[in-house]
């Protein structure tokens, strides 16, 4: 094997591929081989580093400099100086506010941070199945199979506290007792890689970036419920992430590490590649089975639920992407080390995908329990543009809108119950004040409405009625029986919906009733918006 | 076209569940999944045509009538909005001269919204056909547009 | 390439030789560093080679932990190539006027058996060693 002396790492996301990410990669190429460097330099292709702002990003190894928004035109620059005589290039290095720094991991962005389940995106290359087996990967698949029970497999994860990542939060280790309980010989582990909740594309980071550690975490937990086969049900529009997974299933089979009698243990498991078509509630989970099925995408009644009655009427065990990211590092350092993470009523960490008004716009992992504060001021690096904090929604669109008397919440599971929003699926959403909340309500009803499968009444009429009420609030022409409407409506459908979808409409709308109140009072009998906001919109659309 | 339906059907398995991936498989390449493909697929399936049909009409990435040869999605959701994505539409709306769901005369260009692409970091975004475009001002998402083929 | 494993000790074994590849990007604080002097007059007179060699010696070496990386030009043009080698808890020492033998023999003497190789160590006009 040729020892290089030196790797360059560049990302190759889909959030750098579109921005001429592939003509840098091309070009730094063309650039070693005319300058005769490729015996010292080997090129990688990583996940994404999570600071999608200032990508596409670059590493020189064992230097370690980073260099940020690098494009085509800078690649001479950085062959000629950095390459060739040992230089950094500062022009390139990572700068916010007054911030520059050669390692990313030495920023504000990247200190508070913790990674577990991000522990190699943006280190490996996710092609390359041994550059995750030098990361340990499949390690914690190696000691399962090795020395313990199913039992002991469940009972590590229950002790762990790893609560489910997708949205609902229910206990890990408890949902695989239930599958590994419920009768039948047949039983399936799926993955739940459908990821549509706005504002959230940490799954598809992972997949990109480190797609061997789900391969691992779900032949882990096929092992412990009692499955041979596995799915994972990726999102329609994550054409890269299809892609790099698919051809990581390949590399395990090859490797021995997934198919018949992995690593001579007599242990079978396989696992499946289908691709979602573009329809938010299939990420319900028993809309999920139904679409695997090759069905409509509806949801169906609960109970019975999956871990009963799943894909094809077999128990099945549905995790989300990080959830099962999680799985390996439990195994391998066990369920003390993981609850030393975290809050003790929430261990571990969280991956947050921060957008909107926020200096560091990208992906964070952080210990569950950090305060919203840290988070939007240290890690994000606050509201540029000299503009003030207004708003932040956890939780995706289906999440809860909290003010500034919530920054120092700390964020996580329980806490963000109290204060009626949600952990879902990791979203940060933080908006300045330049917005309106009544125009934001909009945006969000128009996705429901939009969404919303339309097989029961409640979600179905419940989500168009609500969005008729805010457009008619926007407009100046809503009264305070409209904003009553709003409530009531949304109380019947928290409680009647069928799934998850319609039953959580009315968090947004009630956390922002709650916490925004004045501001939906003055758009009121004719009065103004204050932002000046739903004047515009109201009339770009009628 | 009738050996064509049968051959894919062929290549993922006669079963009901590998329907997406054949649906998809069918439509690549194309702007949707005429009639006829869509009974084809009934018929080699042994499925009623109206669950076929009902199945390909609830997914947004398959379409039952004709669209352009470039499909532009312009992302709608809130990160997207309050970045700016009603200017872009507004830009990529007056370009092409189409309200939402429409498609060119010339046949080259659908227009149409969607929910989040994943790519909020890099908001607003839009989507051409696979490929994601990020960071957009209506400027540039004019200039992408002129730069396609 | 890819060999379908059927025990563990075919997974640690493949996990030890990937480990190797990727040594490059693990963060070595606090191991041996030698660095090379880079600029244009350094490259002229052979800095590359002089770099391609200590690599070479210290992979076959099995000196694993040991990072080469280049620094820009030091200005004592008439030396080169040059390097420095840091130790942990050392002091650097600088070596010039290098070739590939010479520095294979750096790696052999200085980091395999910890003694200075005097013989190369770079002369300042008075004699006197550089530190
Ligand atoms: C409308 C709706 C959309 C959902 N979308 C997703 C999704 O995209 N990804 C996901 O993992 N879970 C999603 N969920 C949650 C799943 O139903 C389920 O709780 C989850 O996949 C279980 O995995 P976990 O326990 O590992 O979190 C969604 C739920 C609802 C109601
Ligand atoms: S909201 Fe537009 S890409 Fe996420």
């Amino acid at each position: 094997m040729s020892m290089h002396r030196s790797h360059i790492l560049i990302c190759s996301g889909s959030n750098c591929s579109h921005r001429q990410s592939r003509a840098v990669r091309s070009r730094l190429r063309q650039a070693i081989t005319e300058t005769g460097l490729e015996r010292e330099f080997k090129v990688i292709e990583t996940g994404c580093f999570g600071l999608c702002q200032q990508g596409p990003i670059m590493v020189i190894y064992p230097e370690g400099v980073h260099y940020c928004r690098v494009q085509a035109d800078d690649i001479d620059e950085i062959v000629q100086t950095h390459l060739q005589k040992g230089r950094v290039v500062t022009r390139l290095l990572f700068k916010s506010g007054t911030e520059q720094s050669v390692e990313l991991p030495k920023t504000a962005f990247y200190q508070k941070q913790k990674r577990v389940v991000l522990r190699n995106v943006g280190l490996i290359d996710p092609e390359n199945i041994e550059e995750s087996l030098a990361r340990d990967g499949y390690q914690g698949l190696a000691k399962v199979l090795d020395t313990l029970s199913p039992e002991a497999v469940i009972a590590e994860v229950t002790n762990s506290g790893l609560q489910g990542r997708g949205g609902a939060g229910f206990p890990a280790g408890r949902k695989w007792e239930f599958t590994r309980k419920a009768p039948g010989d047949q039983k399936y582990v799926v993955c739940n890689a459908d990821e549509g909740e706005p504002g959230t594309s940490k799954d598809r980071l992972i997949l990109e970036g480190d797609p061997h550690t789900i391969i691992e975490g779900m032949a882990i937990a096929g092992y412990a419920v009692g499955a041979t086969k596995g799915f994972i049900y990726i999102r329609g529009e994550y054409q890269l992430s299809l892609q790099r997974f698919r051809q990581a299933v390949a590399q395990a089979k090859e490797y021995g590490l997934l198919g018949q009698d992995i690593l001579g243990s007599g242990f079978h498991f396989d696992i499946e590649v289908r691709s979602g078509a573009g329809a938010y509630v299939c990420g319900e989970e028993t809309a999920l089975l139904n679409s695997l099925e090759g069905k409509r995408g509806e949801p169906r009644y609960k109970p019975p639920f999956p871990a009963n009655f799943g894909l094809w009427g077999k128990p099945t065990l549905i995790n989300n992407v990080e959830t099962l990211a999680n799985i390996g590092p439990i195994l391998i350092h066990g369920a003390d080390w993981y609850r030393s993470i975290g809050s003790p009523e929430c261990p571990g960490t969280k991956v947050f995908t921060l957008s909107g008004n926020i200096a560091n716009r990208g992906l964070i992992e952080v210990p569950m329990g950090i305060t919203l504060r840290e988070i939007v001021e240290d890690i994000g690096g606050g509201i540029p543009n000299g503009r003030h904090f207004k708003m932040a929604q956890t939780g995706g669109t289906s999440g809860g809108c909290l003010a500034v008397q919530h920054l120092d919440l700390p964020v996580d599971i329980p806490h963000l119950a109290e204060v009626g929003s949600s952990l879902g699926s990791g979203a940060l959403l933080v908006v300045d004040d330049s917005h309106c909340m009544v125009d934001l309500a909009r945006v969000f009803l128009k996705f429901f409405a939009h969404e919303s499968c339309g097989q029961c009444t409640p979600c179905r009429e419940g989500t168009t009625l609500l969005k008729r009420l805010v457009d008619k609030i926007a407009s100046g022409s809503g009264t305070a029986a409209d904003i009553k409407a709003m409530r009531r409506l949304s109380t019947t459908m928290q409680m009647t919906s069928l799934c998850g979808l319609g039953q959580t409409v009315p968090t947004p709308v009630l956390t922002m009733l709650a916490y925004f109140n004045d501001e939906f009072m003055e758009h009121l009998d004719g009065g103004a918006c204050a932002t000046g906001v739903c004047r515009a919109a109201v009339k770009g659309v009628v | 076209m009738r050996e064509w339906v049968r051959q894919t059907v062929e290549q993922f398995g006669r079963d009901r569940h590998q329907l997406l991936e054949i649906l998809g498989h069918l439509q690549r390449g194309r702007s949707y999944l005429e009639k006829e493909t869509l009974l084809a697929v009934a018929e080699e399936l042994d499925l009623p045509a109206a669950e076929v049909y009902g199945t390909a009409t609830f997914y947004s990435l398959y379409s039952t009538v004709p669209r352009g040869k470039h499909i532009i999605r312009v992302c709608e959701n809130a990160p997207c909005h309050i970045d700016g994505a009603a200017a872009v539409l507004a830009a990529v709306q007056a370009y092409l001269g189409l309200q939402v769901n429409e498609t060119t005369e010339d046949g080259r260009f659908t227009l149409e919204t969607t929910s989040c692409l994943g790519i909020c970091s890099a908001a607003p975004a839009l989507m051409i056909d696979d490929d994601v475009h990020g960071n957009l001002t209506p400027e540039s998402a004019v200039g992408i547009l002129k730069n396609l083929a | 390439m890819g060999q379908s494993m059927k025990s563990m000790q075919e997974l640690e074994a493949i996990r030890e030789r990937a480990r190797k590849a990727m040594q490059v990007r693990q963060n070595q604080e606090g191991g041996p560093v030698i660095s090379v002097a880079m600029g244009t007059c350094g490259i002229a007179k052979g800095a590359r080679d002089v770099m391609m060699a200590l690599v070479d010696e210290a992979a076959k070496r099995g000196l694993d932990s040991v990072v080469v990386t280049q620094s820009g030009c030091a200005g004592y043009c008439e030396h080169e190539p040059m390097i420095k080698v840091q130790l942990p808890h050392q002091d650097a020492v600088y070596y010039g006027s290098l070739d590939e033998r010479k520095a294979r023999d750096v790696v052999a003497r200085h980091l395999v058996q910890g003694e200075i190789a005097n013989d190369y160590v770079l002369q300042l006009p008075g004699g006197e060693p550089l530190a």
